[in-house]
């Protein structure tokens, strides 16, 4: 009879817990603008389809793909189509979202020489580093990545051998609204920090009114990697560097520290008190809900707020970044590789999907979709592509790129870049700039004496 | 074990019963050994090798990711950088912090709970099933959960304090209230299991001492720390060493929470971006040697406490 009792007890609490876990994973997935986008095209055919499946059919390959905004779906929508057309069989594991975090879940999955990863997509500042455990995909795919940007063919290649395909690129764009900004009396964007800020501080005041959440200003704050792309913008936009030049670190100078400072002012000012905890998808999230007149983020976001679910569709345009005081607007150059791991049991088949996923049909398909920026010039020309897309018109397209110091750190990268975003993100949450910079500029020419 | 040190024999007597004493002993000794050799291979294997290999591992400069560098010895280099390194000085700290405010707190609640879920009311069962739900929740989703709920644009706690008008708009409590808020879903998340070790320790006081104690005249607070208090002793100090272990190793909210932000790390979460994320697997293995002794010191000083109380 206690038994009884007690078991019944313990059932219940199993399923009291089974449904609270449930519903909180349900909450996790239901994003409100993703399926629908994406399947507004169909994913383009696999060419040769009959030939692989003749020789790779009925294999199984893993891809750890996206998870920032609608990328899981238009993973999920190809990798469908390929297993239809091949017969090759794709599960899509989405990554941690914070670039960083996968950096080290493939690290760990590398470095136990682990076969349960086939595919992966990687960060452009990641080739150096992974080299050693990706196939050298130049003796199947090397005609196809002539199709694709040389400056990106050139960086996913290591010692000779292309251990990556280029898949999309990404630089930081400025998000804006246009209804305000001309609400307020606006005619045009920001052209520096300090315009954007005291416009921001003006539309904010008065949309506050109605809408007490509402920001002027919000980007990626939090300490991860996203930090870093935002914050070597903010300070080659100043003049101040590229945090590493010629090898020394230089991030300490006084026009960084200006430039850092200036938005540590506006923490909690125009931009929210939370910023300091923003990855791509908050940004997006509280720009595309009309909680946000500026917001700095990659070109995927332009899909999803001009996609159904925006409450922004129509209202937004998109911009070169500012600029600080003296100095010129730039974008941090991202993007994205897919590699082969050498640990794969089915190399061959892995690389026939990297072929379909880095195909000019699949980057239209991609552009279009999901608006993300083509690696293959022709497809990033393309009228239907450049339509869906502005900001690859060539007066936005064209902005300075600037590039995270990668090739100064190679495998310490890493490493090197968690201390920036960390002394970042400790001098957005209040502390001054001066009594931060010189111990990240210590650290990093600590790192860069180990190689 | 003892038989060696046994003074010696008087007379012929006790010699034979003493000599055969002695070889059922050795015997017994012999099948014991064999009887416990199956789990101390296991707990070589589990506890002791991993141990010994993250000891060896903090002398050396090994990396995370093969071929980098080659690990060579670095005697006491890695433990030289230990004593200069203020992120970690700053994660033993707010972790040492953590463990003190939650264990508190979460005794106070559990044993609260723990008496009242004791006393005899219709429910009960319900009562102690409910109960147990935010423990059976896995901690990353719970953390995650809470982490949503505490969002400040979309999160619902902000919603309903708004609402209530408790605030005129959003607070981002994870970065203005960073410790308050991780201390406040560790012990929403443990203080069922506190509650559990104490009811369980309640259950076995005999009913008949409160009975006696009623006769003689005690009133209910004085039952408590005259009985129940004295009586559940064992029971809180396994509670306290548990407890005080789990928080001195807390990861996951932590992660979770607050990711790389410097100052809000907690001590393993600092091990595990330096082994993982900067591949310093060398200079991790020290900083797990220094939270394995940290956390040792603690079960040296309970276990100390036991003993001092148990003579």
């Amino acid at each position: 009879m206690k038994h009884r009792r007690l078991l019944i007890l313990a059932g219940v609490v199993g399923v009291v817990a089974l449904v609270a876990s449930l519903s909180v994973v349900a909450a996790g997935s239901a994003k409100p603008t993703a399926a629908q986008h994406a399947t507004a095209m169909a994913a383009p055919k696999v060419p040769n389809a009959a030939a692989i499946r003749k020789k790779y059919g009925g294999q199984k390959i893993t891809f750890v793909g996206d998870s920032v905004g609608n990328g899981h779906v238009r993973d999920t929508a190809l990798a469908k189509r390929f297993t239809k057309d091949t017969g090759i069989k794709v599960s899509v594991v989405p990554h941690p979202s914070a670039s960083d975090a996968s950096y080290a879940q493939l690290a760990r999955a590398f470095s136990s020489k682990s076969s349960s990863i086939d595919v992966a997509m990687l960060d452009v500042v990641w080739p150096g580093a992974f080299a050693p455990y990706l196939v050298n995909l130049k003796p199947k795919l090397g005609k196809q990545s002539k199709l694709h940007a040389a400056g990106i063919v050139a960086n996913d290649t290591i010692n000779g051998k292309l251990v990556a395909m280029p898949w999309f690129g990404d630089y930081g764009i400025l998000y804006y609204r246009t209804d305000l900004l001309k609400k307020y009396g606006y005619s045009k964007p920001p052209t520096t920090w300090n315009q954007l800020f005291q416009m921001a501080a003006k539309i904010q005041a008065g949309e506050q009114k109605t809408n007490p959440n509402f920001a002027g200003f919000v980007f990626q704050g939090n300490a991860y990697e996203g930090l870093t792309c935002d914050a070597l913008e903010w300070i080659a936009s100043a003049g101040g560097g590229h945090m590493i030049d010629g090898g020394k670190a230089t991030i300490n100078n006084a026009k960084a520290a200006t430039v850092l400072d200036a938005f540590r002012n506006q923490v909690g000012k125009t931009m929210p008190r939370g910023v300091t905890t923003y990855q791509e998808d908050q940004t997006e999230h509280a720009f595309d809900n009309g909680d946000a007149a500026f917001a700095r983020n990659w070109p995927y976001q332009y899909g999803i707020g001009a996609g159904a679910g925006s409450k922004v569709a129509g209202k937004f345009s998109v911009t070169v970044l500012p600029h600080g005081a003296s100095g010129k607007s730039v974008g941090t150059v991202g993007g994205w590789q897919l590699g082969v791991s050498k640990y794969s049991k089915h190399k061959d088949a892995a690389i026939e999907f990297v072929r379909y996923m880095t195909s000019p049909a699949v980057e239209k398909f991609d552009a279009i979709t999901n608006s993300n920026v083509p690696t293959i010039q022709s497809v990033a020309k393309n009228k239907a592509v450049v339509a869906a897309n502005p900001y690859l018109k060539p007066a936005i397209a064209d902005v300075p790129r600037v590039t995270r110091p990668a090739k100064y750190l190679k495998t310490h990268y890493n490493e090197a870049s968690k201390v920036i975003y960390q002394g970042i993100n400790q001098i957005l949450n209040g502390t001054p700039a001066k009594s931060v910079l010189p111990g990240v500029q210590a650290k990093l020419n600590q790192i860069l004496k180990q190689k | 074990m003892s038989s060696v040190a046994t003074p010696a024999p008087t007379g012929d007597t006790t010699r034979r019963r003493r000599r055969r004493g002695t070889k059922l002993q050795r015997r017994q000794t012999r099948l014991a050994w064999l009887l416990l050799l199956p789990s101390l291979l296991v707990v070589a294997f589990v506890a002791i090798y991993p141990l010994g290999k993250t000891v060896y591992q903090s002398f050396t400069n090994q990396e995370f990711l093969a071929g980098i560098t080659p690990t060579k010895w670095v005697g006491l280099d890695n433990y030289h950088q230990l004593i200069h390194d203020t992120i970690f000085r700053d994660s033993v700290v707010l972790t040492l912090k953590f463990t003190l405010i939650t264990v508190a707190i979460e005794f106070a609640l559990g044993l609260t709970i723990a008496l009242v879920v004791n006393s005899k009311f219709r429910g009960r069962g319900v009562m102690r099933a409910i109960m147990l739900v935010p423990w059976a929740i896995p901690t990353v989703v719970a953390a995650k959960m809470w982490l949503w709920m505490l969002d400040d644009t979309f999160g619902v706690i902000n919603d309903l304090a708004i609402r209530l008008h408790l605030i005129s708009h959003s607070q981002s409590w994870v970065t203005q209230h960073p410790l308050a808020v991780v201390c406040a879903v560790d012990i929403w998340k443990t203080t069922p299991f506190v509650a559990l070790l104490l009811l369980a320790g309640l259950q076995v006081i005999p009913e008949d001492l409160y009975e006696a104690a009623a006769v003689d005249g005690a009133n209910k607070l004085q039952q408590f720390w005259r009985i129940t208090f004295p009586l559940l002793r064992p029971a809180i100090l396994v509670v306290l060493i548990f407890r005080s272990l789990d928080a001195l190793r807390v990861f996951d909210v932590f992660q979770v929470f607050f990711g790389n932000r410097l100052g809000q790390q907690s001590m393993a979460v600092v091990a595990q971006g330096t082994i993982v994320q900067d591949g310093h697997v060398g200079y991790g293995a020290a900083l797990c040697v220094a939270i394995f002794l940290i956390i040792s010191l603690f079960v040296v000083i309970y276990v100390t406490v036991v003993r001092v109380g148990d003579e």
